[in-house]
């Protein structure tokens, strides 16, 4: 008779278990898991995806999921499952994914994944094993245990004002709007159990025709855990659990999601992903530019003149003509006293440090920054001033001093937002280590937006010539 | 060759992709964030997958469940998401499953600040999860380093079966830097025999960090301590600057290797003979080279974004045979090099011990 043969997406055997007895399941006589397992098997042949299939077996005393199930197992840790169903899922949606878990697995310690794998509408298929206890660890309280019952750690009963109420994960899974299917059953009669048997079908029905997310609640015995005999334990549940937890179909949007839920990947072709970065290579001098000296820039000034994206110029400039070049922003406490900042390194040899703090060209935008950096300048460095904005100067004695007013000579060009390419022109002709030219290409490569593009230009060339004709 | 002026942080992504990686599971953190906002713009441009998980646990689990199919997958964060990870990476370790985590470090413990710090290098390195297991720790100290170091990465996890933990730093996150893109190749590695895809050649295996009988733990312990020594006999990197001479050996990595670099020729030029060591692989630590050097009349000091805790490794290796010395920062102050030079000379003058 066919209800005494074992579904093929069982193990004929259970070689995988310890023990002389490869026959048997390792549950207590009486558990539910058993039940469920076998149902789940039978669904599993029915719709032919035994291959496919990979089941994620939980914490608790279902973790030996793998000892049965004909497929692809995963073991995962307490709470987890619904997270590596999800990484397994996406990377092949064309598997079915089984993720398989009690109740404090999914209900206590994996609450937030179960929830957001629901949320997501992740195209999987959850069963859920409500035994309102903690089997595997010796029947202590679950988030499911009802009030009054005994527990390990309830020795006086669940009370509500101690230990809260059992939490109905199919009635708040079901508010959630992407789920697609939400039912709870029971193991209980042969008509529990056959409702139970096609709930489960359907779950699995679901993944397969891509209609999302599916929850199954089931709710079983645990006789060991609950002190109980099997027919007592199966009373009990009838008579109690389902007043707390009614059966039922709480959610049933699948029917018209049929393929929606499907999330295509594509493999890994080394030649796309070469075609899709290479947009990003710059195109570098033939010969490499000669400095001087190694420039050790600081480019500083209030947040929004641009000053960061100067720094960026300069090194972008550097890097085209084959310099070793490094960009960093100000980070950590160096960033108080309302001053943005970037060091910028260009240098013939290897950079070491890609901070500056002595910088031998400093270019300030603002009042702070002069007073914050001036004194780290070497002697003989060079510093460049937006004189329209800093009203004190610096020592001259000391430094090579250059004051433009940058941003009053952007607004002639026609915005202030060029103050900064002003300044590159500028620190180029005080520098003397890039051809105006080689500057411009640079600045024609990288400006993102284009219709800016001239006036950055005028803006480079109007810097240049300020600081060539002597100010 | 083409380069492209990029950050340390995208430069992870360029090179993850390059490396075939398909999947990028994260959680926002400063300053870890930046990767997931590259991984989330160029992950589905490929056909990849990207999520922002529900938190760190579920980002490094949704790792565990693709690294299960042998497919490459990566997740990144920052000091306390870091810590959220452990537990997925004893059970990554466990289950011998390949993948790259990024831990961008910052400053702590607790909520600490979001400035680079090095106070992770125990964490990293000792493993913060439970557990008989190691993670093969890499240590990038420019943006270049970020793209090769993370494929290099890639390459080990397959190799070996282990998870490979990328300890970067923000200022090697957030720096930018000509970076040379190497050429994306064909994953060299099949896991058919032992992952599990969904598919009928994988349907009989099983991905597990169980083994319910002593016996059988003892011998998967013993299975991966045999692979961590193969490990460490094979995959040891570092760099090292006018080491051969030296009376002091400064030994550094991430951004401090940078900045104890550029000290170097400096103290050089004033007549001190210092050299650099800088571990690329935090594990394997390079113990043998430090060793040997440690057989000469020479000194060590390691600096650190920490209270010391690489200074351990560098006692371990010396095992007493030369003065040790540390020299740290922390909570995001970053020492100078005209600090560091004070420094060398305490030693060298003997003020210091
Ligand atoms: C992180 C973590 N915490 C705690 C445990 C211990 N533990 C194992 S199973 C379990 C609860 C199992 O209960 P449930 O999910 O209801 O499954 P059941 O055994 O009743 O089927 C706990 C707390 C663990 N393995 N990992
Ligand atoms: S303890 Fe309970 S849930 Fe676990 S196997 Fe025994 S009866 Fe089943």
């Amino acid at each position: 008779m066919k209800v005494f043969e074992k579904p093929t997406s069982f193990y004929p055997r259970f070689e995988r278990k310890g023990g002389p007895h490869k026959e048997t399941t390792h549950y207590c006589p009486g558990c539910g898991h058993g039940n469920v397992h076998k149902m789940i098997a039978e669904a599993m042949d029915d719709l032919g995806i035994r291959e496919r299939t990979v089941f994620v077996s939980p914490v608790g005393c279902s973790v030996f999921g793998y000892y049965y199930f004909d497929c692809g197992n995963i073991q995962a840790a307490h709470g987890r499952a619904p997270a590596v169903a999800t990484g397994i899922k996406r990377a092949n949606p064309d598997s079915i994914v089984i993720s398989y878990q009690g109740d404090g697995d999914l209900a206590a310690i994996g609450t937030a994944e179960t929830l957001h794998a629901a949320n997501r509408g992740e195209n999987i298929t959850v069963f859920f094993v409500n035994n309102a206890i903690y089997g595997m660890t010796g029947g202590q309280m679950a988030p499911t245990t009802m009030i009054g019952q005994k527990t390990a750690t309830t020795p006086r009963g669940r009370i509500e004002t101690e230990h809260g109420n059992p939490i109905r994960m199919a009635e708040i899974i079901s508010t959630l709007p992407a789920a697609g299917y939400v039912e709870r059953v029971a193991i209980g009669t042969s008509k529990h159990i056959m409702k139970a048997r096609k709930a489960i079908r359907k779950a699995l029905t679901n993944q397969v025709e891509n209609r999302g997310y599916s929850f199954v609640e089931i709710l079983s015995v645990c006789p060991t855990g609950w002190k109980m005999d099997s027919p007592d334990a199966r009373d009990w549940l009838l008579n109690e659990m389902t007043q707390v937890f009614p059966l039922g179909v709480y959610k049933d949007d699948a029917g018209e999601r049929e393929n929606e839920w499907y999330r295509p990947v594509e493999p890994f072709v080394p030649e796309k992903v070469d075609a899709y970065f290479s947009a990003g290579n710059f195109e570098e001098a033939d010969e490499p530019i000669k400095l001087d000296k190694s420039l050790q820039c600081k480019f500083a000034g209030f947040g929004g003149q641009g000053i960061l994206t100067l720094g960026l110029f300069m090194a972008q400039v550097g890097m085209r003509g084959k310099l070793h070049a490094s960009w960093i922003p100000s980070y950590g406490p160096e960033m108080r006293g309302g001053t943005a900042n970037c060091s910028v390194n260009l240098s013939e040899a290897r950079i070491g440090t890609p901070l500056v703090d002595r910088p031998n060209v400093l270019v300030v935008m603002n009042q702070p920054s002069l007073e914050a950096f001036e004194k780290d300048v070497v002697d003989g460095g060079t510093i460049l001033i937006d004189s329209g904005i800093v009203e004190s100067k610096p020592d001259g004695d000391r430094l090579n001093c250059i004051l433009i007013p940058a941003t009053k000579i952007a607004d002639e060009v026609g915005t202030p937002k060029v103050a900064n390419v002003v300044m590159l022109g500028a620190l180029c002709a005080a520098t003397g280590a890039f051809e105006l030219d080689f500057v411009e290409e640079t600045l024609r490569a990288v400006v993102k937006k284009r219709n800016l593009v001239d006036m950055n230009i005028t803006a480079l060339k109007r810097g240049y010539d300020f600081v060539r004709n002597g100010g | 060759m083409s380069r492209q002026f990029i950050k340390g942080n995208d430069a992870i992504i360029v090179g993850a992709l390059q490396a075939g990686c398909r999947a990028y599971y994260g959680y926002p953190i400063t300053p870890a964030s930046e990767i997931a906002h590259a991984a989330a713009l160029h992950f589905p441009a490929l056909g990849g997958t990207f999520i922002q998980a529900e938190s760190e646990i579920a980002a490094i689990n949704m790792v565990y469940g693709t690294a299960g199919m042998g497919i490459r997958t990566m997740t990144a964060s920052s000091s306390p998401g870091f810590s959220l990870k452990q537990e997925g990476l004893s059970y990554l370790a466990g289950a011998e499953l390949p993948c790259v985590v990024v831990n961008v470090v910052r400053g702590g413990p607790g909520l600490g600040n979001i400035a680079p710090e090095q106070g992770d290098y125990f964490q990293v390195t000792k493993g913060g999860g439970h557990g008989n297991y190691r993670l093969i720790a890499l240590a990038p100290n420019c943006a270049q380093e970020m793209c090769d170091l993370t494929v290099l990465g890639f390459d080990l996890a397959d190799k070996y079966r282990n998870p490979v933990c990328l300890m970067a730093d923000g200022f090697t996150g957030q720096m930018m830097e000509p970076v040379a893109v190497p050429a994306a190749k064909a994953v060299p590695f099949d896991h058919t025999e032992w992952c599990v895809r969904g598919d009928a050649a994988t349907h009989k295996n099983l991905v597990s960090s169980i083994f319910l009988e002593s016996e059988d733990l003892e011998a998967h312990n013993l299975k991966l301590d045999a692979k961590y020594k193969e490990i460490e006999k094979n995959e040891v990197r570092y760099e090292e600057y006018l080491c051969d001479d030296a009376d002091l050996i400064i030994v550094a990595y991430g951004i401090l290797s940078r900045i104890v670099y550029s000290t170097i020729d400096q103290a050089r030029a004033a007549g001190k003979k210092v050299g650099l060591l800088r571990p690329i692989t935090l594990w394997p630590y390079p113990s043998k080279i430090i060793a040997e050097y440690s057989e000469r009349d020479v000194q060590f000091l390691s600096v650190e974004l920490s209270t010391g805790q690489m200074v351990e490794d560098v006692k371990l290796a010396v095992e007493g045979r030369a003065p040790v010395h540390f020299y740290g920062r922390c909570g995001g102050m970053v020492p100078g090099g005209e600090e560091l030079l004070a420094e060398y000379d305490k030693i060298l003058e003997g003020v210091k011990s």
